[in-house]
């Protein structure tokens, strides 16, 4: 690659983002199409207790089932892919084959 | 009793509570130790439940929480610092059956703990634009700058449809439509206070990357051109340059 | 750690902010959910207490909104994770974070338990109880005292909540907790509701027990729910969960407390199934009615 030619380029380019980043309207626009934020961060470390000797029938429940024959059942039930265009990928397959 | 005893039987359910506990009531205090033993495995799975979040809601609670056990025992904490609990369940999530049919859960998670590290990334301002303008002066060093990135930016190429799947989770696009086996590249960053998630092009996503490894513009440019022949540097620059994600401009330790 | 520059100059601030130690007046835990209604608001709080930890990270909005709020508010820092009960050596390195965070913020107060929660290189993010013998005393004493040394600075111990007792133990909790006041300097938490879980939990009596800890020594009163269970007698078993409004024998607990201490900082504290804040913000102010009959009764 011409050495001289890419310095120029990369020189114009850069000069070009200056303005499109410095362009108010304009970089708002691109932000409220692209950015989404998420929930805030709780902070993590704490000194309370909880769980009780039981724990049973709440959601904080230690999970005392056997992790290895769950199936996941949360929203991915209503995501499709490409190559599955009836539903969630292979989750029915998997399913049947735990079954 | 020792407080390797303790603390041993504290992360494996399987073993008897230490020896040496009384009550008194002279009640077995076998069933007051197991408060410990839920508080420390509950607090865990808690803690994993708060930073990925989005997982949860993919596989439910239930399958996350029993996944979260599992990992928690096999992993407990080597800090004492919670926010940055999990790093490894990405990882864990990859090759836990259970979850094999969801191939795009563990960069989910991925781009879940990024959203993590990048809130509590530390404060840096961007370039001035006169510090910009000093380098484009001299045309025949820009390629040879490397470009120091906040703290806060990751990429993350992913296999997956991994940003749609996170938005369609803050109720930004709707799920049913997200083709969950499309590729796509999330930036992920903090810009002010708020962690912003960002799909970029793969392309994009190289020239970022190869720019965080402490490469030059220049390589930078042409690892993003070998992805994409017609690679929107201007638009790259300009969305690093708004977000002020780039901290400095200086010399290359590897020039080009 | 990055370092704000011009971060809090002597002159910012409210001067209660400022000021060489807590008021004896009601406080609140810092939780995240409320930074913005704190600063929007700004309610008539005497002080905020933060757990250290959390805010042990590089940058961002922790850090961001506790440097605006600590300009108008005194602050205690309250560290769960130093493990001073421990069988092992303090780490240094979080200790180190700990200083740095208290240069950052000076805080009024600093405090952590009387507890155990690393073991190796495994935090266990709990509170774990340890036997009151000989020998935990001297291990406890020595790690205060390099608290101390290091952070160069007066901290208060916290009365644990605990679940089992120890057949290795060879003193009772409060002559314990004498002891260590003792030998280190140190002051001492005293956490009501702590007291009338364990006892509760262990068939004492909440009032002698208060009456038999160094309250002198007092520096600050964290108040806090709990949450009710039984053991396998059936006898009840309270635990600190910090997830429910003051009970009203720990309120009961607090007016005996005052009535020997007098007034001291009470600290509301409320880390599970977190309220609105004017809920908090109301128990603040029962506190702080109490801390006034206190003072008043003194004054008579």
């Amino acid at each position: 690659m011409n050495k001289t030619l890419t310095a120029a380029s990369l020189a114009l380019a850069f000069g070009a983002a200056m303005t499109v980043a410095s362009a108010p309207v304009a970089a708002a626009d691109m932000a409220d199409k692209e950015k989404c934020y998420g929930v805030a961060m709780k902070g993590k470390n704490d000194c309370k207790a909880g769980a009780g000797t039981t724990c049973a029938g709440t959601s904080k429940m230690d999970h005392q089932g056997n992790a290895w024959s769950l199936v996941p059942k949360g929203t991915c039930e209503k995501t499709m892919s490409k190559t599955s265009p009836t539903g969630h990928g292979q989750l029915a397959e998997f399913k049947e084959k735990k079954a | 009793m020792s407080q390797i005893d303790f603390a041993g039987a504290l992360l494996d359910p399987d073993l008897p509570a230490p020896a040496g506990l009384t009550a008194w009531n002279g009640s077995d205090p076998a069933h007051r130790f197991r408060i410990y033993r839920n508080n420390v495995i509950v607090s865990l799975i808690d803690a994993l439940a708060d930073t990925f979040e989005v997982t949860q809601q993919l596989v439910g609670e239930d399958f996350f929480r029993a996944m979260a056990r599992l990992y928690a025992y096999a992993n407990p904490p080597q800090s004492r610092l919670m926010a940055f609990y999990g790093a490894s369940l990405p990882a864990f999530i990859a090759t836990f059956p259970p979850a094999a049919a969801l191939p795009y859960l563990a960069d989910v998670a991925r781009l879940e703990y990024l959203r993590v590290v990048a809130y509590h990334a530390a404060d840096l301002p961007g370039i001035e634009a006169e510090n910009v303008a000093a380098a484009l002066a001299d045309q025949e060093t820009l390629p040879n700058l490397a470009v120091a990135l906040h703290p806060s930016l990751a990429v993350l190429a992913s296999a997956s449809a991994v940003v749609s799947l996170w938005a369609a989770h803050q109720g930004i696009l709707e799920l049913s439509t997200v083709s969950t086996d499309s590729p796509e590249t999330a930036l992920v960053l903090r810009h002010g206070l708020d962690v912003e998630v960002m799909q970029i092009s793969p392309a994009a996503g190289a020239f970022i990357s190869t720019l965080q490894s402490g490469a030059s513009l220049g390589d930078a440019a042409a690892a993003a051109a070998t992805i994409e022949a017609d690679f929107d540097l201007v638009g790259t620059l300009g969305l690093l340059l708004q977000k002020a994600a780039i901290t400095a401009l200086k010399p290359s330790r590897r020039p080009s | 750690m990055t370092t704000t520059p011009c971060f809090m100059s002597t002159t910012a601030g409210a001067p209660a902010a400022r000021a060489a130690a807590l008021p004896a007046r009601g406080g609140l835990g810092l939780k995240p959910e409320h930074f913005r209604t704190i600063l929007a608001t700004r309610p008539n709080l005497g002080f905020f207490e933060i757990h250290a930890e959390n805010y042990m990270v590089d940058g961002g909005p922790f850090h961001r909104y506790l440097t605006q709020i600590r300009r108008d508010y005194p602050l205690s820092i309250h560290g769960v994770g130093l493990s001073i009960g421990g069988e092992g050596r303090l780490d240094e390195a979080h200790l180190d974070r700990l200083a740095a965070l208290i240069t950052r913020y000076e805080p009024q107060s600093f405090s952590e338990h009387l507890a155990w929660s690393s073991h190796g290189d495994t935090f266990l993010n709990d509170l774990l109880p340890a036997p009151y013998n000989a020998s935990t005393l001297h291990r406890v004493c020595d790690h205060i005292d390099r608290v101390q040394e290091r952070l160069q600075r007066r901290m208060l111990l916290e009365n644990p909540a605990t679940y089992v007792e120890f057949a290795a133990s060879t003193l009772a909790e409060t002559d314990f907790i004498g002891q260590v006041v003792k030998r280190t300097g140190c002051g001492l938490l005293l956490d009501v509701n702590n007291v009338y879980v364990s006892c509760t939990n262990h068939g004492r009596d909440p009032q002698a027990y208060i009456e038999a800890l160094p309250l002198a020594a007092a520096g600050q009163i964290h108040l806090a729910g709990y949450a009710q269970d039984v053991d396998a007698a059936g006898a009840p078993l309270l635990i600190d969960s910090h997830g429910a409004p003051i009970a009203r024998a720990v309120w009961d607990l607090y007016r005996f407390t005052l009535e020997r201490s007098g007034p001291l900082p009470t600290l509301i504290e409320r880390d599970n199934d977190i309220p609105a804040f004017p809920v908090l913000l109301a128990e603040a102010q029962q506190a702080e009615e109490l801390l006034q009959a206190c003072l008043s009764e003194a004054a008579a």
